[in-house]
């Protein structure tokens, strides 16, 4: 017998019941413009807005409006019914039948079908597509068969997802996945039209042949300056849009950005780093900073490369303590970022952040223990340490190693040196682990914890402190089965700050400015997934 | 002359074939790869990349099949980084915008740069001397990324009068600023290159003739003088020119045209590697061309000159 989930699934069902959506829906006393033009900017051009190709933020943006996934995410981040109408589990977790809405239509006016599915979740999982989101798909979802199909060990039709029919999506698992419902809103497992991407190759993405079921179509991309998108008639709800345009520009320069938004060529743009503070008094209604899913922090090296000190404990577990987090983020970021003691932020959904040891100290207390555990570990002004932090090029990155190593100087002697290199040599020197502490930032993949948790597992691709625990790895695979990870989750945490692979600095905010007229922005969506279709603009 | 020209062009072959190899070689040996984001792709994956895009090959294939590609086919293969565009689409879009802004600038900058560089030479020593070297060596130190921002809080946000950026196709109010930008700083070199080679002429002998002539002082400037006055202007416009049809990086990122010079920087930073060696082979051949005109226009001017 098949239940309903009872997951986000008190949800879904209850709206499959409503048959509502979210959309934009403007308060009362409202006026619209007559104008619905969303224009807002992205620093840089995306290298594709295919759904299985994607890989930026901003990209992934732009294809939520392109495109539309089975389930959608509302202002607060909670799963919304998107091309399917909600979805049943089995009893054992491992089978999900996704229900399609009949009238979802492509941009051509053909029906999205099961059958679209399928055929995206393939050729992203496919090496041959070669896509750089194909391990969201393989490693991520759990979906049966993913892993072999991924590394080119079983073809792409043995993946575990079959049309039952045009309207039914049957998804099994490897394993229950507590989190699989949510990565249906992720832009890798959007639908794509099979007929125009095999006709066009790699070119199917541009205006002319580009074919969507979202609530926009692409009807100009000009590479580095501009992308405008226009109602797609075909979309189930576009009854409930109100925005009919969207233009994204691509201006590189933050502050140049800015004057255009001062001077009402934009709706949205990004607050120039470091001035958050004076323009929020210059604009308070319109600079705005939402929480993020997103971690920013240090990795220690913890290969058999790193230098003799880095290896002993006490002395990670110092540099972890000795320095002020709130100087970073009330002196430096001033834009309501969250000093990190853990990597999982807060705003992660169903996840309440373990209090650590360090994170219940005073600074004054954190230096104290730091200075004991350094004389403990045989380290001081007779044997002192020099440790190198390595970042890529940015000023923003650079005012906080140059804070980070200024305050491990004063609190605990450590003559530390600053490096930067530019992005690609600068990944390619962290991948290799040719660094002594390296900068990294991390955004959940999807709003639950093992999006952070699993870069502490050895296999991790992403774990570039070659962070090393059994105990952690053991943690990490009993949790994703678990029907209540949460603790498991604690424990991880607990170990990883006890073992400091690596230094939580803290947790991100989005900033940005948008003019007062533009309503519906989900602020509480810490993922910032964002659709134009919930906004408006009023007079 | 027209030896002359073919034995310029024989050497502009070997030229750019060495500017291709270098390109090629420091490309090469250029920590990173255009495939790798946070992460490292798997092997599998990468293998297949790298099949795409021929990286599999020895070098000396990659080499051969670029050079043919490229001279045979005009093809400079698909771009790394934007996976629905080809180096050739790139080249199509920005170059352009860069050549309609390069172009009005240059324009701009000739003539005014010659204005008042012949008005400041006729004027010695007056006030309106003064004032426009004063002017020109103002313009000159305002270096484009201050005079960029200035022009956009002046025009856009005090005035309301022009967009602050962007392109749209290169309607005139989206020129305007950039062609300002970019031919400041141009105008002032030619200005005071232009005065004090004129200076020169006017000092010299044949204009103290045509002057005792008798000739109405304007036919002595625009007859006789401005021709000679101008080859140090012409030597430096060659150059000038190339640089500014095939982008500053500054103006396109100020003004997000879409230009050919962002695309040249992101492209390094990218590892975009078709796109880097497209937009090379691109300035490399238009610079050669370029000074190959000058030379010739050279010969044509001065009389002195005979190749």
């Amino acid at each position: 017998m098949k239940i309903k989930t009872t997951l986000m699934a008190s949800t879904a069902a209850l709206l499959v019941l409503s048959g509502a959506a979210f959309a934009a829906s403007p308060m009362a006393g409202e006026t619209l413009a007559a104008d619905q033009t969303f224009t807002y900017q992205d620093i840089d051009e995306s290298p594709s807005i295919d759904p299985g190709m994607v890989e930026d933020v901003s990209g992934s943006a732009v294809v939520r409006n392109l495109f539309e996934g089975l389930m959608n995410q509302d202002a607060d981040g909670n799963l919304i019914p998107g091309v399917a109408t909600g979805y049943d589990l089995s009893d054992d977790k491992m089978t999900y039948t996704f229900h399609l809405r009949a009238d979802a239509k492509w941009s051509n006016g053909d029906p999205v079908t099961a059958g679209d599915f399928v055929y995206a979740w393939r050729r992203a999982a496919d090496p041959a597509t070669a896509s750089p989101y194909a391990w969201f798909v393989t490693d991520i979802t759990g979906i049966k068969g993913a892993g072999a199909v991924g590394s080119g060990d079983a073809a792409p039709d043995t993946l575990g997802v079959e049309a039952a029919d045009d309207q039914t999506l049957v998804v099994h698992l490897e394993r229950p996945v507590p989190y699989f419902a949510q990565t249906v809103t992720h832009a890798t497992m959007f639908p794509v039209p099979q007929a125009v991407v095999e006709a066009h190759g790699a070119e199917w993405t541009r205006p002319e042949n580009i074919v969507g079921n979202g609530a926009y179509v692409l009807t100009e991309h000009v590479p580095q300056e501009r992308m405008v998108m226009e109602r797609n008639a075909n979309y189930w709800n576009d009854g409930e849009t109100v925005i009919n345009k969207v233009v994204r520009l691509i201006i590189n320069d933050e502050t140049q950005a800015f004057t255009r938004w001062q001077a009402g060529e934009l709706d949205l743009v990004g607050v120039p780093t470091g001035q958050y503070l004076s323009l929020k008094e210059q604009y308070p209604a319109e600079i705005y900073s939402n929480p993020r899913l997103c971690t920013y922090y240090y990795n220690f090296n913890m290969r058999d490369n790193a230098p003799e000190w880095m290896k002993d404990v006490r002395v990670r577990q110092a540099l972890n303590l000795g320095f002020d987090r709130t100087v970073i983020t009330d002196g430096i970021l001033q834009a309501g970022q969250i000093p990190a003691y853990t990597f999982t932020p807060p705003t992660t959904a169903g996840f309440t952040v373990p209090v650590v040891e360090s994170a219940a100290m005073t600074q004054d207390e954190r230096n104290e223990l730091a200075k004991s555990l350094m004389a403990e570990a045989g380290y001081g002004p007779d044997n002192p340490i020099s440790a190198e932090i390595l970042y890529n090029t940015s000023e923003g990155h650079k005012s906080i190693a140059i804070a980070v190593s200024q305050m491990w100087k004063e609190n605990l002697g450590i003559e530390s040196t600053i490096n930067n290199m530019e992005w690609g040599t600068f990944l390619e020197a962290r991948g290799a682990g040719q660094f002594e502490i390296s900068r990294a930032g991390w955004c959940g993949d999807y709003n639950e914890a093992s999006t952070f948790l699993d870069l502490y597992g050895s296999g991790s691709g992403y774990n570039d402190a070659g962070y090393n625990s059994a105990e952690v790895d053991a943690l990490l695979a009993e949790a994703k089965t678990a029907e209540d990870p949460q603790s498991l989750y604690n424990q991880i945490e607990t170990i990883a700050a006890a073992d400091a692979p690596i230094i939580p600095i803290y947790f991100y905010t989005s900033v940005g400015a948008r003019q007062a007229t533009l309503k519906g922005w989900p602020d509480n969506n810490v993922e910032n997934a964002w659709y134009a279709r919930d906004l408006y603009k009023v007079e | 002359m027209f030896t002359y020209i073919a034995r310029r062009l024989t050497v502009a072959v070997p030229t750019i074939l060495i500017l291709i190899t270098i390109s090629f070689v420091l490309m090469w040996s250029a920590p990173g790869s255009p495939f790798m984001g946070e992460k490292l792709p798997p092997p599998e994956v990468m293998a297949n990349l790298e099949a795409k895009y021929g990286l599999d090959q020895p070098y000396w294939k990659q080499y051969v099949d670029y050079l043919t590609n490229v001279i045979f086919h005009f093809d400079f293969g698909p771009s790394f980084k934007f996976k629905d565009r080809t180096v050739n689409d790139i080249i199509a879009q920005g170059f352009p915008v860069t050549l309609t802004y390069g172009f009005w600038s240059f324009i701009v900058a000739v003539i005014f740069g010659v204005g008042l560089g012949v008005t400041a030479a006729i004027r010695h020593n007056t006030w309106l001397d003064y004032l426009s070297v004063g002017f020109a060596i103002g313009s000159q130190s305002i270096p484009n990324y201050v005079m960029a921002p200035i022009l956009v809080l002046v025009f856009t946000l005090w005035l309301g009068w022009l967009p602050g950026g962007g392109w749209e196709g290169g309607t005139w109010d989206h020129i305007i600023m950039p062609v300002i930008a970019l031919s400041t700083s141009y105008f002032a070199s030619i200005a005071r290159i232009t005065r004090s080679s004129m200076l020169e002429v006017l000092n010299s002998g044949f204009i103290r003739t045509a002057k005792a002539k008798g000739l109405p002082m304007s036919r002595v400037i625009l007859k006789h003088a401005l021709k000679p006055a101008l080859l140090p202007v012409l030597s430096y416009l060659g150059p000038a020119f190339v640089g500014m049809v095939t982008g500053s990086v500054i103006i396109d990122q100020y003004f997000s045209t879409g230009g050919i010079g962002q695309f040249f920087v992101n492209s390094a930073f990218n590892r975009d590697y078709s796109t880097m060696m497209g937009i090379t082979i691109l300035v490399g051949t238009l610079t050669i061309i370029f000074n190959l005109l000058v030379d010739v226009l050279y010969a044509w001017i001065d009389p002195k000159i005979r190749y």
